[in-house]
């Protein structure tokens, strides 16, 4: 049983700091465009990985990352090409976290099973679905749980603190991501007043490493977030990079 | 409350809304079980929409078929033309008790649009409506008319432009500013417990119809036909017979330019298994489960998923649902319009076509219940659009043959 991602958090705990987990919509603006930035990130620090499977309908998404998906679709992109770019990553990057970041229908489409076995033989440590909450996703866990494959709970800014116990259980190798604010994602020039004690209480809550995402975009905003959390997501912000043509990272 | 039909429905929404989801069932049960709130449901149905509406014995029509009797249950007499106005009212009336400040909408045919402007007007709620851009174009006269009534109509130019879009831009329009909007659901698809309020709301329907059957014919209508999208008017008709065995259930799907291709949405009859907007639902999608662009004459029934409990009732048997392509449903748009002076809505016209289909075939002691679900005018530019593309079609067919 491997455990790169609690690995991941640690190492970056051990140093001082808050992992760093980056999102790309992969397909964006090319597959090969998306495969040299994934190991563009790792090689300026990214800990763990979400590789962003472009949907037809991102209705939890904001403008960036819609385009982004749209572009990749147009590109041909589909869940199988997410998993053979995985597989290339995890051949070479042995130790980086790599998370499937994928609304429902595609997963649900592929059929769980073989959904769980093609996952697992590209390395990947732990999937990411936008639209399953803890009422729906036991079907999804009760077929990566015997591959040692993670889940990753999405904790919104109203969700209750028992219930962020709850989603925390049970799920593996894995972190909790603590979205920042009710919305969808895009950067935000501020982040809400009360999210430092917001993410302490989640934190004491939780069994395993406590992430937040939405809204970040500035090395300053990580390192606001990263005293109250083991981690830190930025997702719009490099697909943005991509998109005017520039090396993905923080401003 | 019932979150699954079968293996369908639930709850597949982003965890943001799980609260307000949580929130608004909450409140739903609580008002379905307080009289005040059946009270006054019950006065605006009947003081502002008008209701009941009639059945009407299409006569002409029926006996030019010689065969079953085909009766109309006249959803197109309510206000503003339509069944959707029997939901709107009751998420408004819920809205306003759980103390939401705006009301937001996702259209296709604009049907929906409508009726949530009107009931923003009548409840002094600022509205704002989502809609494909190409809805926008295919139905100015709704998109006209949700300004009049003081509605903010955003086209959405996004993916295809259609219902679907609309509803993933209401989504994500809820999701920011879920504190304060309720979000009025047009069908009985979306996360539980909309599927079930929505159906609750338009059983008004059915329970209507069937005491009118009772009450004209002295017996229950042999079938009950209704035009599936989303499919709430067919849930709403199909809730007064449901616990009826003896009443045949019929859903008719928009059939398009055929099955064979994309071009059609009949998510029951052409789709597979999948998870939009928060239900399990038959859904028309690829072979890597992104969503189809559907397609169909009529903008109301434009729509890739459909509500759980249609899965449901289509698996158990309980109810069995047909497709009618354009042409037929074009076909029973002019011979309603011919026969009876009635110009149904596009969507309408599918259900009719099948009864038109069936009828002929049964006799003339056979009662078909057909949901006449809304009115016709809005439809009248697409209808000549649509026969002008025809005619040109055929003319260019026979030239070829000659």
């Amino acid at each position: 049983m491997n455990n790169r991602i609690k690995n991941a958090f640690a190492k970056a705990k051990s140093e001082g700091r808050g992992a760093f987990v980056a999102y790309l919509t992969i397909g964006f603006p090319t597959i090969e465009a998306s495969e040299a930035a994934a190991d563009a990130l790792v090689a300026d620090g990214a800990d763990v990985l979400e590789l962003g499977v472009p949907f037809s309908d991102p209705f939890a998404d904001g403008g960036v990352i819609r385009s982004a998906a749209y572009k990749a679709l147009e590109n041909g992109v589909s869940l199988r090409d997410v998993i053979a770019l995985a597989k290339r990553l995890r051949a070479r990057h042995p130790e980086t976290g790599l998370v499937l970041f994928s609304y429902y229908n595609p997963i649900f489409s592929m059929g769980l099973e073989a959904f769980a076995d093609v996952i697992a033989d590209a390395g990947i440590d732990a999937v990411l679905s936008v639209d399953l909450p803890l009422e729906e996703r036991e079907e999804l866990l009760a077929v990566l749980r015997p591959k040692d494959i993670g889940y990753i709970p999405l904790i919104a800014p109203n969700t209750p603190i028992d219930r962020v116990k709850k989603s925390a259980e049970g799920v593996g190798d894995s972190f909790v991501y603590v979205i920042t604010v009710k919305g969808t994602t895009g950067a935000r020039a501020e982040l809400p007043p009360d999210l430092a004690s917001r993410l302490e209480a989640i934190r004491a809550a939780s069994p395993i490493p406590v992430a937040a995402g939405f809204g970040i975009s500035t090395r300053a905003q990580a390192d606001e977030v990263t005293r109250h959390a083991d981690g830190f997501i930025v997702g719009s912000a490099l697909v943005k990079c991509l998109a005017e043509g520039k090396r993905p990272c923080l401003s | 409350m019932k979150s699954h039909y079968g293996i369908y429905g639930g709850q597949y929404v982003a965890e943001t809304l799980m609260a307000p989801l949580q929130e608004l069932e909450a409140a739903y049960e609580a008002a379905r079980k307080d009289p005040e709130f059946k009270r006054e449901f019950d006065e605006i149905m009947r003081d502002y929409v008008g209701r009941e509406s009639p059945i009407t014995y299409a006569r002409r029509l029926s006996e030019h078929l010689g065969g079953a009797r085909i009766l109309l249950k006249r959803e197109d007499l309510n206000h503003t033309g339509a069944h959707k106005v029997n939901n709107t009212i009751g998420q408004a009336l819920l809205a306003r008790r759980m103390g939401k400040k705006r009301l937001i909408a996702e259209t296709g045919a604009g049907m929906h649009g409508v009726a949530t402007a009107t009931v923003a007007a009548l409840f002094g709620m600022p509205c704002e409506v989502y809609m494909g851009a190409i809805d926008v174009e295919r139905q100015a006269p709704n998109v006209e008319r949700m300004k009049m009534l003081g509605a903010k109509v955003h086209p959405v130019t996004e993916g295809s432009a259609t219902l679907k879009d609309a509803m993933n831009e209401a989504l994500r329009d809820w999701v920011s500013n879920c504190d304060d909007t309720f979000y009025v659901i047009g069908t009985v698809a979306g996360p539980a417990p909309y599927p079930e309020m929505v159906r609750d709301f338009q059983s008004v329907i059915g329970v209507e119809a069937r005491r009118q059957c009772l009450e004209k014919f002295g017996r229950l209508p042999d079938e009950a036909i209704a035009c599936v999208g989303g499919g709430s008017n067919a849930m709403g008709l199909f809730a007064g017979f449901i616990d009826d065995p003896e009443v045949k259930l019929v859903g008719v799907e928009a059939g398009g330019r055929g099955l064979s291709g994309h071009e059609h949405a009949a998510s029951i009859n052409g789709g597979r298994l999948g998870v939009l907007h928060g239900a399990k639902t038959m859904l028309l999608q690829t072979d890597e489960g992104n969503v189809i662009d559907t397609y169909s004459v009529s903008a109301g029934l434009d729509y890739p998923g459909v509500g759980p409990e249609h899965c449901h009732l289509h698996d158990t048997g309980r109810a069995e649902y047909a497709v009618i392509d354009d042409d037929e449903a074009i076909a029973a748009f002019d011979a309603l319009c011919r026969f009876e002076g009635i110009i149904p809505a596009l969507e309408s016209s599918h259900a009719l076509a099948e009864a038109i289909k069936r009828a002929p075939r049964l006799g003339r002691d056979r009662l078909l219940l057909v949901n006449l679900s809304g009115r016709g005018d809005k439809d009248m530019e697409n209808v000549m659009r649509y026969k002008a593309s025809r005619s040109g079609a055929s003319a260019a067919e026979g030239k070829a043959a000659v």
